[in-house]
């Protein structure tokens, strides 16, 4: 027994010395830094204009992404649990590319559509010369918004297919013999069941649209207007001087903090989701009896 | 007749979707949304990769930058995430086996990668392991360079990979049977014997997803690497997606579509072993 209890001890502290090393190290490296010449210095880094534009940015790009991602990812996931029909499995994997594959691949794909060289180019243009608008999407804002669409495509689905797979379509088949609506089905039924799952998607969806650089930083060249908090810090960083690096690093504290708040609610939401998980388990042990 | 006719048509699509509505509505949400900013967006990078001949495309991608780069990310990712596999075992197991007083924060602190932005690891890795940072200071004392080597790209790519190895691992340790290895405790199998016949057999197909999941981030990771590799061509340092980026900002359109339809080739290879393991399993635990 004393043998079993000496391989506990040694498991317990292997994890807690890598956990410790390796993500807990450097989150407080972060803080260390960014407060090493001083709390004046800290928030004078904090006041500049490029820095509001970026938080500005950031927050629009985040919003919009998550309200897409969160409709596209509720709807695939209905059709993908609810509906059984060829090419299902394919499509499902289609809807995990952006998961698998470089992020700045996901910029360059958009640079390739409608850059310089762009098939998509010549229909942009043309939609600008009817109707005098001046759309530009490479180097401006819609292009940092699809390029963060595009890496946090498949969070809130992924989230949501395994809720609904284990709820079953049982609840559902009776409420639509019974007459009802798809939107009224979806809105009494389907809904309720995933909420925590979408809210838990949402959380992770943020946290990477907030953190999203390599995609961002090939679509996105002007300081000030369409950089991104990541990108911002890129720039303080590489620019050199001691000074801006220390900024860097204080601009890097909020997105720190940003990311332990999302981490906190994630925990509580596991938490919250695990008890819904367990109660439909019961049901369905219930229901074998 | 044509009312008929109509029923019947009804009734079929009933029967081959169930008989909740909303089919076609959500299937052309689902299509529209996900040509419009995913496939479409990637054919366009196919579409000009076409356009290159066979002999252009294969002098970029053998080109000595190319290639070193390619060999870097690989070799670096295939390090990161053996090692991963290491300790996501080991703190999985942690995680699962017993009870002690900070399992719930390490439980949550796992994820940290997942939510901090890899720029912001990449410039804090790069200053701790260089040698004015805490472990670097000491770890140069000894000889060890960690930033700006391979070493340091293996060490970022650790950050960024352990939550998928512990992530896939622990499901299937959690509804692991106990009784197979009460079974061999009985049979007068030790601990170490156990675990190699019977548990890792049953782990290995998380195991090999997980590792799959994180060499594949490994491959295309962009943000925390490029602080920490130095970047420099002499010590080929550079990673595959630092490649891509540099040729984008040349303007070298065709050398970086090239070497994106590489990656693209590699992550969909990655792509498909995974799913067939999860196929693979998914068929064995049913047959049980």
């Amino acid at each position: 027994m004393s043998k079993k209890r000496n391989i506990k001890i040694l498991m317990i502290i292997i994890s807690t010395l890598f956990v410790l090393l390796m993500l807990v190290f450097p989150l407080a490296s972060v803080l260390v830094n960014s407060f090493s010449k001083g709390l004046e210095f800290y928030f004078n880094s904090l006041k500049t204009e490029y820095f509001f534009s970026a938080l500005g940015l950031t927050c629009i790009v985040t919003f919009i992404t998550v309200i897409v991602n969160s409709f596209f990812g509720i709807i695939a996931s209905y059709l993908l649990t609810r509906y059984s029909f060829a090419g299902k499995h394919i499509l499902a994997t289609l809807i995990d590319i952006p998961f698998s594959i470089s992020p700045v691949i996901a910029g360059l794909a958009f640079i390739m559509m409608f850059g310089r060289l762009g098939w998509a180019t010549p229909i942009i243009d043309t939609i600008n010369s009817i109707t005098g608008w001046n759309i530009k999407i490479v180097f401006a804002i819609p292009g940092v918004v699809l390029a963060t669409i595009f890496v946090t495509f498949p969070f809130v689905s992924r989230e949501i297919i395994p809720v609904l797979n284990a709820v079953g379509t049982d609840e559902e088949e009776a409420a639509a013999i019974m007459g009802a609506s798809g939107f009224t089905i979806f809105r009494k039924i389907t809904f309720p069941h995933i909420k925590w799952a979408l809210a838990y998607g949402v959380v992770l969806c943020s946290a990477r649209a907030i953190g999203e650089f390599g995609a961002v930083n090939a679509l996105s060249k002007t300081r000030g207007m369409t950089f991104t908090l990541p990108l911002e810090i890129d720039a303080l960083y590489l620019s050199g001087s001691s000074d801006s690096i220390v900024a860097a690093y204080a601009v890097s504290s909020i997105l720190v903090l940003v990311s332990v708040i999302l981490l906190v609610i994630r925990n509580i939401l596991e938490y919250r989701s695990d008890r819904i998980k367990i109660s439909v388990e019961e049901r369905a042990e219930i229901k074998e009896d | 007749m044509i009312k008929e006719k109509n029923k019947e048509q009804n009734n079929k699509r009933k029967k081959r979707h169930g008989s909740i509505p909303g089919f076609g509505l959500s299937m052309g949400i689902t299509l529209t949304m996900l040509s419009m900013l995913v496939l479409i967006p990637l054919a366009s990078i196919l579409l000009y990769g076409l356009s290159l001949s066979p002999s252009e495309f294969f002098a970029i991608v053998c080109s000595d930058s190319v290639r070193y780069a390619l060999r870097t990310s690989i070799l670096c990712s295939f390090i990161a995430a053996t090692i991963n596999c290491v300790f996501g075992m080991i703190i999985a197991w942690t995680l699962v086996r017993y009870n002690f007083f900070h399992r719930r924060l390490i439980d949550g602190l796992i994820e940290l990668p997942f939510a901090l932005p890899t720029a912001v690891a990449g410039i804090t890795l790069s200053k701790m392991y260089s040698n004015t940072g805490i472990p670097g200071k000491w770890l140069s004392a000894i000889g060890i360079d960690v930033s700006y080597t391979h070493l340091g790209i293996v060490v970022a790519l650790i950050f960024v990979g352990i939550p998928f190895v512990v992530r896939t691992v622990q499901p299937v340790l959690q509804k692991f049977d106990y009784q197979y290895e009460e079974a061999a405790h009985i049979l007068g199998a030790g601990r170490i014997i156990t675990f190699i016949k019977v548990m890792l057999p049953e782990l290995m197909p998380a195991l090999l997803t997980g590792f799959g999941l994180a060499f594949a981030r490994g491959m295309g990771e962009y943000g925390s690497v490029i602080y920490i590799s130095g970047n420099s061509a002499k010590d080929h340092t550079q990673v595959v997606s630092y490649v891509i980026m540099q040729k984008l900002n040349y303007m070298d359109y065709a050398g970086a579509t090239a070497v994106a339809l590489v990656m693209l080739i590699t992550s969909f290879v990655i792509l498909m072993v995974i799913n067939l393991i999860q196929i693979k399993q998914s068929k064995r635990t049913n047959n049980v």
